[in-house]
């Protein structure tokens, strides 16, 4: 009988609860929502489609291509999307255009499940406000370390001596894996390694790069001793490609992206065995310092200055909906990244990126000029990385080509 | 025909390519010539869920001024021609004075994207385009032997490659030539060189995109090649069977003077297509070993977050200037049959 009473009770806390999580908007508006394509994403996007109804319209447009529309589609007026879905890299083009609001008025009135460290504020100012961290972190197998005798590795230094141990041991001929292919992902790779050494990218106060020095030089060079570990098609390899490679065994030791970990750590997947011997820890520093060698990313939304402010209080009152602790509640979505949102408890997917915030890891920068270096890096770099060319050369290419694109687009006289 | 009735009945067709090849080429040129204002930048404290950071931001409200009073950009006349990225004669300068050799002044030469992006577009528009041709032409003749009841089949099965959308083409084989799939392992097999990868080396990428290339395109050359037997004058034919010739040379002497001026026709077709290639080398990833000008103007466009609008215009211009220049010897030589002709 008891027991009878307690699942009742249960189930209309139960019932209590799901009429309460339903959502509901203060005036009519129009939500329309521009974003990337991924899952954790999907889960925030779809999450704010169900704010539909009386008075109130949903579209969401989640493509890949996000970021090659956004700046069109939010100079137009009224803007044809009224939230974008950005990273620090890809809200700084809206920025520079002055495409987007402030939202601490907004804030005020509907963000009260918000935390602080969400909001993004440039010049004490709200421009966004962020939902979920990420950045790479290192995958290793507990398994294959263990067997052979090796400590996880704390540094790029360990890393190598690691897959040399498992060559030597004939335990894999290959164990080293890293996006290097040439491109966003390659710059990307050196960015992250070139934090590790602390050196700022430009001189201060200019536009002018300063990564011709004794450390890009550095960072290149243990990029290359890193490649010498990896297969043979090392220079096409991204993210995207590297679940087979961890699948089939053929790879012990991999840095990746926080949001795809829960793919390789899924013991429902195709090797069950490996995933379960898959262990995550803080990407490793190098040269003696000891900041992670890599970059913080955060994934937020942003809201669009071209629209009515019945759109815009609609828009942030769906998003706000999104957010909600209720998000998090369920233990699949919870999963699927590090979540900056009221009441979410890392998972394992996640640990990588709080260790790397932990240890002192640096956020990506969100200069203006940022991105023009970034694809510098990742159209220069390969010749270096194949043994055609040196690092200085490499280095000289790269500036070389920056400096062309920074002065076309003006930030350099 | 009076030049009234030529006129009315050129106008529509010369509207047309004043509206649709004309003004966009003009505009192309014009907006090279410009490059963004100077941008006016300030200091300010960003703050977020990884602390606080000092970063330089653009002032947008003092940009949108600027903007609005000159919005083609900053006159900047022929100097994105020149600089690094295109032409880029200091840096030849430069070059020239601290290389020793003529392999070294070369080398480098090679290195600047312009350079680099147009070596590969030249070598993959001159051997793949005689390649295609040749190709294409046997097996026109070796369809056009076969009996007419698995013709039909065969047919469909030659044209398939150009049929197959490129990227799609070039991603299959890309997947197979990873050093996994079935050829870059069976090549690996086969040399007995585990490191060896299609991928890596700048001369089997080259090689990979010329075969694709061939691959590709010849079909087109196939189809017009066999429709243009089909026309070939049997009389003549069996005339030079009598006298004895052979099949070699009867192909010789009758096939292909016959079918030359559907070859030059190929060869324009090739010339132009080939210089623009461009998806061979996304769905390839072959960006690291092999670049053309059109992956050049696709970066400028896609690669950054701001689109660099003059780099990828003057690209544009360089392109078609190139055309121009491959295309002048076929033009002229066409010109001179016409007017032989007429």
């Amino acid at each position: 009988m008891t027991k009878m009473l307690l699942s009742t009770t249960a189930v209309l806390i139960g019932l209590a609860g799901a009429a309460s999580a339903q959502c509901a908007i203060e005036g009519d508006g129009s939500v329309r929502i521009l974003a990337n394509d991924f899952q954790a994403l999907h889960a925030v996007v779809s999450r704010a489609a169900t704010c539909a109804g009386e008075g109130v319209e949903v579209t969401t447009n989640e493509t890949t291509e996000h970021k090659d529309i956004q700046v069109a589609a939010l100079s137009t007026s009224p803007a044809a999307y009224t939230i974008a879905v950005v990273a620090n890299g890809s809200l700084v083009p809206l920025l520079n255009e002055g495409l987007v609001q402030p939202m601490d008025d907004l804030v005020a009135k509907y963000g009260q499940n918000l935390q602080d460290s969400q909001l993004i504020r440039v010049d004490g100012k709200i421009m966004a406000i962020a939902f979920m961290a990420n950045s790479q972190m290192l995958h290793y197998r507990a398994d294959l370390l263990d067997q052979n005798g090796i400590a996880v590795p704390a540094t790029y230094e360990d890393v190598i001596a690691a897959a040399k141990t498992l060559e030597e041991k004939g335990v894999m001929k290959t164990p080293l894996y890293a996006s290097f292919k040439p491109g966003w992902d390659l710059g990307e790779e050196f960015i992250n390694m070139y934090m590790g050494s602390g050196e700022p990218f430009f001189e201060d106060g200019t536009a002018k790069p300063a990564i011709d020095n004794d450390a890009g030089v550095a960072a290149l060079e243990m990029m290359k001793a890193l490649k010498d570990n990896m297969g043979p098609d090392v220079m096409t390899y991204n993210s995207n490609e590297a679940q087979p490679y961890w699948e089939n065994s053929e790879v012990a030791i991999m840095t990746g992206w926080g949001s795809r970990t829960a793919a390789f750590i899924d013991e429902n997947g195709a090797t069950p065995e490996i995933a379960k011997e898959t262990k995550i820890a803080a990407m490793p520093s190098w040269g003696g310092h000891d900041i992670p060698a890599t970059t913080l990313w955060w994934d937020g939304f942003a809201l669009a200055k071209n629209i009515s402010d019945e759109d815009a209080a609609a828009s942030f009152q769906a998003m706000m909906y999104a957010l909600s602790p209720d998000l998090v509640a369920d233990p699949e979505t919870a999963g699927l990244a590090a979540w900056l949102v009221n009441g979410y408890t890392p998972t394992p997917a996640s640990e990588g990126v709080f260790a790397n915030m932990k240890a002192g890891a640096k956020p990506y920068p969100m200069t203006p000029y940022m991105g023009m270096l970034h694809t510098a890096l990742g159209d220069n770099l390969a010749e270096f990385m194949q043994g055609q060319e040196t690092a200085e050369k490499a280095l000289e290419d790269t500036v070389a080509a920056y400096t062309t694109a920074a002065t076309e687009a003006g930030f350099i006289k | 025909m009076p030049h009234k009735t030529f006129l009315a009945f050129i106008l529509p067709s010369l509207l047309a390519m004043l509206l649709f090849v004309a003004l966009p080429i003009g505009s192309v040129v014009y907006q090279s010539l410009f490059i963004e204002h100077e941008q006016v930048m300030t200091e300010v404290e960003t703050c977020g869920p990884f602390g606080c950071t000092t970063e330089r931001k653009v002032d947008a409200a003092a940009m949108q001024e600027l903007r609005d009073a000159q919005p083609a950009g900053r006159f900047n006349g022929l100097g994105t021609y020149f600089n690094s990225g295109h032409l880029a004669f200091d840096r030849i300068g430069q070059i020239w004075t601290r290389s020793e050799t003529w392999g070294g002044f070369f080398n480098q030469v090679m290195n600047l994207p312009l350079y680099k992006a147009l070596i590969f577009t030249l070598a993959y528009t001159f051997i793949v385009t005689p390649c295609v041709i040749v190709l294409g032409f046997f097996i026109a003749l070796g369809v056009n032997a076969i009996p007419g009841l698995i013709k039909g089949p065969v047919i469909f099965f030659s044209l398939l490659p150009m049929i197959v959308t490129p990227l799609i083409g070039s991603l299959v084989l890309y997947w197979m030539i990873d050093s996994r799939g079935i050829i870059g392992a069976g090549l690996q097999a086969l040399f007995n060189n585990p490191s060896l990868s299609l991928k890596a080396s700048p001369t089997l990428t080259w090689i990979t995109l010329f075969v694709y290339g061939i691959w590709h395109n010849a079909p087109f050359a196939f189809v017009v090649f066999y429709a243009g037997l089909q026309g070939v004058p049997q009389d003549t034919m069996e005339s030079a069977m009598v006298d004895g010739a052979s099949r070699w040379e009867r192909i010789r002497f009758v096939t292909i003077p016959y079918l030359l001026p559907l070859a030059t026709f190929v060869a324009l077709m090739q010339l132009m297509d080939n210089f623009r290639v461009f998806e061979p080398i996304v769905g390839f990833s072959a960006e690291a070993n092999a670049t053309s000008l059109s992956y050049l103007i696709y970066s400028d466009l896609r690669g950054a977050d701001t689109p660099l609008f003059a780099s990828a215009a003057a690209t544009s211009v360089l392109t078609t200037l190139g055309v121009i220049v491959l295309l002048t010897p076929v033009l002229i030589r066409t010109w001179r049959d016409f007017n032989r002709k007429a």
